[in-house]
């Protein structure tokens, strides 16, 4: 292994112009003449729009221009959509409501987008909008995701009954049923998995800009796949060709999802430069617009059961959730409680019998869409809480009942679609429960009973499809695109590289790992290769980064890229050196022929390439190739997460006391970085256990969680440090052997904190977040029941 | 509008303001300093952390005309002569950060903990002393271990 070659523990290259405040974020940027959009949002959840007066508005000092979902209408644009088409149980479509970027009969969620300002400067902007005059009727709301398909209840769109989007249904339901009737024992629970905020640090920003002469809009924004939007806003929104729309997503801090989608800030400052004369019209998200208008996650009610033999050998499992959609159908709301979610319930283990009811319903909220790990988190949790019950109820320790279970032979057909490639989940337990010291635990335990602590331990064993990819299998799920990785290495006459990639790096790191990837198979010197990204007009149409595909997808079309740019090379530098191909070596960034002193360097072939004095017959000059890749599986990221808690029974405080990972990943490119995914995720993962909850009032709708003053995330000393271990089975559907990193720990995490907080209660009534207000409620409900 | 004088990074600058004037606005756009983020507006995320006359202030509460006089440092005034601070330095080698919106307020607050704080740090320190601080990325667990390495090499 070389220094900066695959597996090399690299540091970033990137990380210079971040350290010292040159990077440069979507809303680092300003253009020359630009103006200010500040939006006029609802204030109610659900109302309708009776009249908008923006005559005070518009004479208000600074201000430009007042815009209104009828100025859209006029300009004929479509609305916002969902690419992903979901099917009833009966065959029949989806019902997705219509999403004009602008309101204009009614407001659906508190933060709808009923008006833009825009001024000279934001302070003007935002003086405008206090004077845009919205008169509204209030209209009861639904927020709750259990009440949204009750008797009753106000609908979200008028032509929506019962606010249900889809009944969607996945595996046998006639021979799981028959199953759970054989059962010795059945466990059974009712959960919650909480709506969460992604908050990415940077919040979201939209500029757009019109040339009247070229007809040509250019969108700055901080998107996880610009092409992806281009699209979106080329051909179902219709702002312009796509030739003549030209999306660059610069330095991106952070997306975990919310960034995939599009949105109505970018469509409407887009189109309101181009309404305006030219002018660029800039947007940038404050964190409470964040708050109410990014995409949620999560926000499942679920009611979930397995079925066990005598033995504990797991029979069938069960599940009805219904899913909040919110008001309207994000970009890709639509799989992920269906194809990201109910294909995952196998978990780990080997189930014959599974049946999953999936039902979609609107509610008065913001829309609810992908949030890292997206559906396969909401999974994770129900598989990994139902085993490490069931394992209490029927007296068998917890990591025993999994390994009975183990999936042991590969490749494994679950009866939900998936097909788990390889794995092997005895390795990463054995491993998890060594570096844990599980044996040591109960001694543990009694210690800190003798302090009034009350210490817990959890598993979670997770398995995760990533990649989301091949094309043709998303494609018969519903899926509106392909999602497959494009790439373009292009070689300089100087032997430096630059990589188009159609990945898109927002923390992940990918200037320093893609750079590896080509250093490793050309032999050329890290600082000589060079990785372009989030630019619609440099780089060819691609996918993007989400679902932890861009090793898997977005690094294999890379490498199919160099695979053809060494063949050209190898033509080339046989030619030169006079020997047959079948003679010419390429090692360490040299070609030689077998047995003879001769000898050529990679940037010599490429300069020769391109002077093209001396080239094979047939041979094109230059050297530059492109590379689509499309997998032909989704890859299968599993492992164990053991956490360890102690509560503090005062106060109800829980403190992670010990967290272990172990992830078979596959083959791992930079492990410095890799490692730096799994601490990401699992503190998202404790923040959704322990801290975090968005939370709408039930009777207003209102936001109650709007700011990071009520919102809890993370801090570091809400964390504890993190034990990693790596098991390594390589991935067979890609040259590299790699599965993705991305979510793992935000999959895993919930699980094992909240088995963790419930081993050391004893009892299994609590919901995510397990606050110390809950958590110490349940200690004196347990001490009331003893004292009875 | 109220002109304000202030040294950033060891210049001497001026700028029209307005009486509402954010020393972050002012460093931004006034300044083109953008290394200085906003990651929130109710004073909790500290991405916006600079030090005025030696010590963290969250520059989006500030107002600029409260730094009339002062002696301002942001991201961009740390590394001397090209070459990244001890501190910086520590980011990188141990890989204190992902996608960078929160770095510059967590290398300013790094510093500041430093000396306030001495150079030996322990992680339970480091941890209650970065309360004022979000990551979203990293999971803290090796920005705790980039600043007590930095510390320990200032």
């Amino acid at each position: 292994m070389s220094d900066t070659g695959i597996g090399a523990r690299v540091v970033r290259k990137e990380d210079n112009r971040f350290l010292t405040g040159r990077g440069k974020y979507c809303d680092d940027i300003n253009l020359a003449n630009q103006t200010y959009a500040y939006f006029v949002r609802s204030p109610h959840a659900h109302a309708k729009i009776v009249k908008i007066n923006a005559k005070k508005a518009e004479k208000s000092p600074g201000v430009v221009a007042v815009l209104t979902g009828a100025d859209l209408a006029e300009d004929g644009l479509g609305g916002l959509i969902c690419g992903w088409s979901i099917n009833n149980k009966d065959g029949s479509p989806m019902k997705a409501g219509a999403h004009p970027a602008l309101a204009t009969d009614k407001v659906r969620h508190v933060g709808d987008h009923v008006a833009v300002v825009i001024g000279e400067s934001l302070a003007e902007a935002r003086a405008g909008a206090e004077l845009v005059d919205v008169k509204y009727k209030e209209l009861d709301a639904v927020v709750e995701v259990g009440k949204a398909r009750k008797r009753g209840m106000p609908r979200v769109h008028d032509e929506i009954a019962k606010n249900t989007c889809y009944e969607w249904a996945i595996g046998e339901k006639d021979a799981t049923d028959k199953a759970f009737a054989k059962a010795d024992h059945v466990t059974k629970l009712n959960i919650t998995n909480n709506r969460l905020v992604a908050n990415p640090m940077e919040p979201r920003v939209a500029l757009g800009s019109y040339e009247p002469a070229e007809e040509h809009f250019t969108l700055y924004t901080t998107s996880q796949n610009p092409h992806v939007a281009r699209l979106i806003l080329s051909a179902f929104i219709g702002m312009a060709p796509e030739n003549k729309l030209r999306v660059i997503a610069p330095d991106v801090g952070g997306g975990f999802g919310s960034k995939i989608f599009v949105y109505a800030e970018e469509t409407v400052c887009l189109w309101a430069s181009k309404r305006i004369g030219g002018r660029p019209v800039k947007w940038t998200s404050d964190r409470s617009e964040a708050f109410l208008c990014d995409a949620h996650g999560r926000d499942h009610e679920t009611t979930a059961e397995l079925a066990l033999d005598k033995d504990g050998k797991i029979l069938g499992l069960r599940a009805h959730t219904t899913a909040n959609m919110g008001a309207y159908l994000s970009t890709f709301a639509s799989a992920v409680p269906t194809y990201l979610y109910a294909t995952l319930l196998s978990g780990q283990y080997n189930i014959a019998n599974i049946y999953a009811e999936v039902d979609a319903v609107y509610t008065h909220t913001a829309p609810v869409d992908a949030y890292r790990g997206a559906g396969r988190p909401e999974a994770c949790f129900v598989v990994e809480r139902l085993l490490e019950v069931a394992a209490r109820e029927t007296g068998v320790d917890p990591a025993e009942l999994r390994r009975r279970n183990f999936v042991r032979e590969f490749p494994h057909q679950t009866p939900v679609i998936m097909c788990y490639d390889t794995g092997d989940f005895d390795a990463s337990l054995d491993m998890a429960m060594e570096m844990a010291d599980y044996k040591g635990f109960e001694d543990r335990r009694k210690k800190a009973a003798r302090q009034g602590k009350l210490r817990g331990i959890g598993f979670s064993n997770y398995i995760e499809a990533c990649g989301i990819a091949p094309s043709a299998a998303v494609g018969s799920l519903g899926a509106g695109v392909g999602l497959w990785e494009s790439a373009e290495v292009r070689v300089n006459p100087v032997g430096t590289v630059e990589v188009l990639t159609g990945s898109h790096s927002h923390g992940q790191g990918h200037e320093t790992t893609f750079a590896q990837l080509v250093s490793d198979r050309l032999g050329i010197p890290l600082e000589q290769v060079s990785i372009v990204h989030g630019d619609t007009d440099k780089v060819q149409m691609g996918m993007g980064t989400y679902g932890s595909r861009s090793g898997a997808v977005g690094m294999t079309a890379i490498s199919k890229a160099i695979d053809k740019v060494e063949a050209k090379a190898r033509k080339i530098a046989s030619h030169l050196m006079e020997a047959s191909e079948s003679d010419v070596e390429f090692s360490g960034g040299n070609f030689t022929v077998k047995g003879t002193d001769k000898s050529l360097a990679f940037g010599e072939v490429a300069l020769a390439a391109y002077v093209a004095h001396n080239m094979p017959e047939d041979t094109e000059p230059g050297l530059k190739e492109g590379a689509f890749h499309d997998p032909s599986n989704f890859t299968f990221p599993a492992g164990c997460h053991i956490c360890e808690v102690e509560i503090d029974a005062e106060t109800g405080v829980t403190k992670i006391v010990k967290w272990t990972a172990v992830d078979d990943f596959g083959k791992i490119i930079n492990p410095m970085i890799v490692e730096g995914q799994v601490h990401g995720g699992i503190a998202q993962g404790v923040g959704q256990a322990l801290t975090e909850a968005c939370i709408y009032d039930p009777d207003s709708g209102q936001l109650i969680t709007g700011s990071f003053m009520d919102y809890c995330m993370p801090r570091a000393d809400d964390l504890p440090s993190y034990d990693l271990g790596f098991t390594e089975t390589a991935c067979p559907s890609n040259p590299l052997g790699v599965k993705g990193c991305g979510e793992a720990g935000a999959i895993a995490a919930p699980a094992a904190v909240i088995n963790a907080v419930t081993d050391a209660l004893g009892t299994e009534d609590i919901s995510m977040p397990a606050t110390p207000n809950k958590v110490w409620n349940a200690i004196q409900a347990n001490a009331k029941q003893a004292a009875e | 509008m109220p002109i304000v004088t202030m040294n950033v990074n060891g210049k001497d600058v001026s700028g029209d303001v307005e009486g509402r004037t954010l020393l972050v606005e002012f460093l931004r756009e006034n300044l083109s300093l953008t290394g200085t983020h906003v990651g929130c507006d109710t004073s909790q995320c500290g991405a916006c952390v600079v030090h005025v006359d030696g010590k963290a202030v969250k520059s989006c509460s500030t107002l600029a005309l409260s730094a009339e006089g002062a002696k301002v440092t942001t991201i961009e005034g740390v590394a001397r002569n090209g070459e990244l601070h001890p501190m910086q330095a520590a980011f990188k080698a141990n890989h204190g950060l992902q996608c960078g919106f929160c770095t510059p307020g967590m290398v300013m607050a790094g510093l500041d903990i430093v000396k306030r704080r001495g150079k030996k740090l322990k992680e339970e320190t480091i941890r209650a002393e970065l309360e004022g601080n979000i990551c979203r990325c990293t999971g803290y667990h090796n920005i705790v271990k980039s600043i007590q390495d930095g510390a320990s090499k200032m």
